[in-house]
């Protein structure tokens, strides 16, 4: 870049390569320097609209095995997109190292540089910070996984038939949110992957040689209560229940399925667990990405590395990704994730460097302490949704959403607002939105709770109902088939109230004749 | 600088597969959904391109999900604008659920989506049962026939535009200045003369004018009079074949004993037909008419919805027929085909009539089929014999005298491609010179 002929990095919209680098590197000086971001080394990749399709339809990655469903979505996505009633995402990142940042060949220069400082420097500083990120995936392994992955799908329907394989996919797909550990860090994909997998097998032998070995009469004592009771807890105990992850506890324990079948269903399972961190903090994640492209494309802007017209571009298409409709707009659709940590993100930044009375009231570590960047690097690194809501959602910024709070109980046939934004309303709000995002709380709690492998093998589930939210009851059905196709026995599931303890509902699968 | 790839060169429809699994898993209800199609659309529509709904079935992906109508729920919204605590809303019915995020996915389940036209048709067919041989000659839409389409450099040499050559080898002869038959045969002439009188002076000249005859000799083999490059062949390009126009009638009794399934096996009769046409002939149109003691012209709604009814007169069609072709389809201008679809009621002493009044429409026609749609318990009865209705007794007399009249039964779907085979294999070699 030669300061005499202007210092523009780009003047048309047309891109090449050179703008695309020199443009990189720009937004790489304020990213690193600046801003004090810490990113994975990035690889972008151009592609066309029709990649763009195909990305999406795989779950966004860029390797992924074959399946009928990423077909039905893609035909669903390519409907929406074609009758214009959805626009392509003009970015896709990867978490991985390194982050994989695909740019759409159709874009402007001005969007590719909003798009590289969205995501090769927000999504990829948050990935490599976030702790959930850290803590849980395996940014360097996911890639060759997957490709292990996919070759193994194709190895199975090559030996075993496309069917067989499907039809354990399906049935692993169907309880794919039940099959993450939300407490205990996952086993690392790592190159130990080989020794993990012996040790696996050998664990399994074992207790398929400890169930033959109880099959042994019990010596005579009695049955009396209390003995069935302790043979109960002790079973419980050594096959580790409750168990939250049914997926792996099928993939574990089940009866009837074959060392392949079992590594179908890990996959499935790592393929959740690496995506349940994205699920619990997309609004950080879209925000810190949303902030990042904003601070970096002002930053350039007063620097005069880009023109006006490339500026009104980028923020035209800024405003229309931070957009929130309010709740009697026909465009809403729920809170734009978007919007809200974008809009929190700044609200730091404004608290941190001119707080108000009422900010330093709410905020007195932060208030006032001028150093944005190191407060958010630091809620970027140490929070996901739920817990930065309520940490950071202030009452300014309760006002400019205009928020309030609805409560809704399926007896009454009116719902009933309980707070608005006001001085009595701000602590409850924001403790209820937060709530709304933890995922913990609003999946289903489903456990895997008793089984008699000596008996009638039954797997009993039961469901931990949260505020007398039940399940539906056509989707629960198929998916307790799914279970039971997995599982090879009869599967039952009792709903007990969380907090009374209370039987609320119990279905099973027997009388079903699949 | 970071790592930049450019993949835009690698292979897109990397979901392809995916796809096509999807609409392996989805045959079933598109094929449903192709069949209520066919149902509902016009005769003419079936086999463009349609979008079709695809129900859950089948495709569901079932999850647990909590039930929209239990339980207590809190809900943030934004854009609050005269709301107090306290106030109460009323819910709408059926929208409240989802709304709220609090399911995860989005209701993608009932959605749209386009099959192609050779979708369309494979599940047409298949619910005809077609053999696979079949189903491809039926989809080849277009005859081609080579036209002539201006000249080539080369060719086969029957194909030789001898007018083109000639004109273009007499330019260069001109441009490169081919000595002329004329110019030799003057100097030959010269030189004879010269050869007559001796002397020392016409020697010499002599000697010149050989030297002349030498060089335009020469220059002659130089400049053949035909050179390769003047050659022209006559270019021939495949052209879609310009086809005549074609009328056909679908004539139905509508009497009371025409319920829904006979109308049904009487669409998918005259679809498969009008496929069948439209690959034949340019331009087509249909013309529908319906009788019971009385025929009317109809349009494709009311002849197969309309419930009107009443008794029956077969002949009242044959009529009806010949007005519109009298009227609007001059035969010496129109390929006229027909299709009759009854249950075989007639009137008794119609069916004479009937004799009379098709025997005219037979020196009209290309082609007429009769398809009478019988119950499927009767079918066992009727496969053999030749007895039946009244109507199917005197079409069999009309039977033995026109080679290009047919008449089958059919009872269930399965029954009509068979059928249909039947009445138009031999239809290209039968198509006879109009009386």
């Amino acid at each position: 870049m030669t300061k005499s002929a202007g210092k523009l990095l780009f003047q048309s919209s047309d891109w090449n390569f050179d703008t695309l680098a020199r443009t990189y590197d720009a937004i790489e000086t304020i990213a690193l320097d600046e801003i004090q971001l810490d990113v994975y080394p990035n690889q972008m990749e151009i592609i066309s609209s029709e990649q763009m399709l195909d990305a999406y339809s795989s779950v966004g990655m860029p390797l992924m095995y074959q399946h009928w469903s990423f077909g039905k979505r893609f035909v669903f996505e390519d409907h929406l997109y074609r009758k214009g009633r959805r626009g392509l995402a003009y970015e896709l990142v990867i978490n991985s190292n390194p982050c994989i940042v695909y740019l759409m060949e159709e874009n402007t220069m001005a969007m590719q540089a909003l798009v590289t400082a969205h995501a090769a420097f927000g999504h990829n500083h948050f990935f490599k910070n976030n702790y959930l990120f850290r803590q849980w995936t395996d940014a360097s392994a996911i890639l060759s996984y997957m490709e292990f992955a996919k070759k193994y799908v194709t190895k199975c329907e090559e030996r075993y038939g496309t069917a067989a394989v499907e039809a354990i996919l399906d049935s692993a797909h169907a309880i794919m949110d039940q099959g993450v550990f939300r407490y205990r860090r996952p086993p690392r994909l790592s190159s130990e992957k080989e020794r993990e997998r012996a040790r696996e097998r050998l664990e399994y032998e074992e207790q398929t040689f400890n169930d033959l070995w109880r099959t042994l009469p019990q010596s005579s004592t009695g049955h009396d209560r209390a003995q069935a009771e302790r043979d109960a807890s002790e079973r419980k105990k050594s096959l580790n229940l409750p168990e939250e992850n049914l997926l792996y506890f099928l993939e574990k324990t089940s009866l009837i399925l074959e060392p392949w079948q079992r590594e179908l269903l890990r996959i499935v399972r790592v393929i959740a667990q690496y995506f349940y961190p994205q699920r619990q903090t997309k609004v950080m994640n879209e925000g810190c990405a949303t902030f990042v492209h904003y601070t970096i494309v002002n930053r350039l802007f007063e620097k005069d590395q880009i023109s006006e017209g490339a500026m009104l571009e980028i923020l035209q298409s800024h405003s229309n990704v931070v957009f929130q409709p309010g709740f009697d707009d026909p465009r809403y659709s729920g809170m734009n994730p978007y919007a809200l940590g974008f809009a929190m993100m700044q609200d730091i930044q404004r608290i941190c460097t001119e707080p108000t009375e009422e900010d330093r009231d709410w905020f007195p570590e932060i208030a006032g302490n001028g150093d944005w960047r190191a407060t958010l690097l630091d809620a970027w690194a140490n929070h996901r949704d739920e817990s930065f809501i309520l940490q950071y959602l202030s009452p300014a910024l309760i006002r400019k959403f205009r928020l309030f709070l609805l409560t809704d109980s399926a007896g009454d046939n009116y719902l009933e607002v309980a707070s608005i934004h006001n001085e009595r309303g701000y602590q409850t709000i924001r403790a209820a939105l937060a709530r709304n995002y933890d995922i913990g709380a609003n999946q289903q709690d489903i456990q895997v709770v008793d089984v008699d492998l000596l008996g009638d093998r039954q797997l009993r589930l039961q469901h931990n109902v949260k505020n007398g939210i039940l399940l539906e009851e056509d989707s629960r059905d198929a998916t307790l088939r799914h279970i039971r196709h997995l599982w090879g026995y009869d599967v039952s599931l009792v709903g007990v109230d969380a907090e009374t303890g209370e039987e609320l509902y119990e279905c099973s699968t027997d009388e079903d004749s699949l | 600088m970071p790592n930049f790839i450019d993949r835009r060169l690698n292979p897109k429809d990397k979901s392809i597969g995916n796809r096509q699994r999807f609409l392996r898993r989805a045959r079933e209800e598109l094929k449903r959904a192709v069949k209520e199609q066919i149902k509902s659309v016009g005769i003419a529509d079936v086999g463009t391109t349609h979008s079709v709904s695809m129900p859950t079935r089948g495709v569901g992906e079932p999850t647990f999900q909590p039930a929209g109508d239990t339980g207590e729920r809190e809900r943030v919204l934004p854009g609050n604008r005269e709301f107090v605590p306290g106030d109460r809303l009323r819910k709408q019915r059926g929208g409240g659920g989802g709304k709220g995020g609090a399911g995860t996915g989005e209701d993608e389940d009932d959605f749209q989506f386009a099959l192609s036209r050779d979708e369309v048709l494979d599940l047409f067919f298949e619910d005809l049962e077609l053999p696979d041989m079949v189903k491809l000659s039926l989809k080849e839409t277009l005859t081609f026939k080579s036209r002539r389409a201006g000249f080539a450099v080369s060719g086969s040499p029957t194909n030789i535009n001898v007018g083109r050559t000639m004109r273009n080898s007499f330019g260069r002869r001109i441009a490169l200045r081919r000595p002329k038959q004329t110019e030799i045969d003057a100097l030959l002439a010269e030189i004879a003369e010269l050869e007559k009188k001796p002397g020392r002076n016409a020697a010499e000249q002599l000697a010149m004018l050989k030297a002349e005859l030498d060089w335009l000799d020469r220059r002659r083999r130089r400049v053949p009079f035909i050179d390769t490059v003047d050659i022209r062949f006559n270019r021939f390009e495949q052209q879609p074949l310009p086809n005549a126009s074609a009328v056909m009638f679908c004539l139905m009794d509508v009497s009371a004993s025409m319920g829904e399934r006979e109308k049904d096996l009487a669409k998918r009769f005259f679809v498969l037909l009008h496929l069948f046409l439209k690959r034949r002939y340019e331009r087509i149109e249909i013309v529908f008419i319906r009788h019971t003691d009385e025929a009317r012209e109809v349009d494709e709604e009311t002849f197969f919805y309309s419930t009107q009814s009443g008794g029956t007169m077969v002949s009242t069609a044959l009529a009806e027929m010949l007005r519109v072709i009298e009227s609007r389809y001059p035969a010496s201008e129109w390929n006229i085909y027909a299709a009759q679809a009854s249950d075989g009621d007639n009137i008794s002493g119609d069916s004479d009539r009937c004799i009379t009044l098709l025997s005219a429409v037979m020196r009209l026609c290309q082609y007429y089929a009769y398809v009478e749609i019988i119950d499927e318990r009767e079918s066992e009865i009727f496969a053999r014999t030749d007895n039946g209705t009244s109507l199917w007794r005197a079409y069999r007399t009309i039977d033995g005298e026109f080679p290009n009249f047919q008449m089958t039964r059919i009872a269930k779907p399965a029954d009509i491609y068979p059928v249909f085979r039947k009445l138009f294999a031999k239809q290209p070699a039968t198509r006879k010179p109009r009386k």
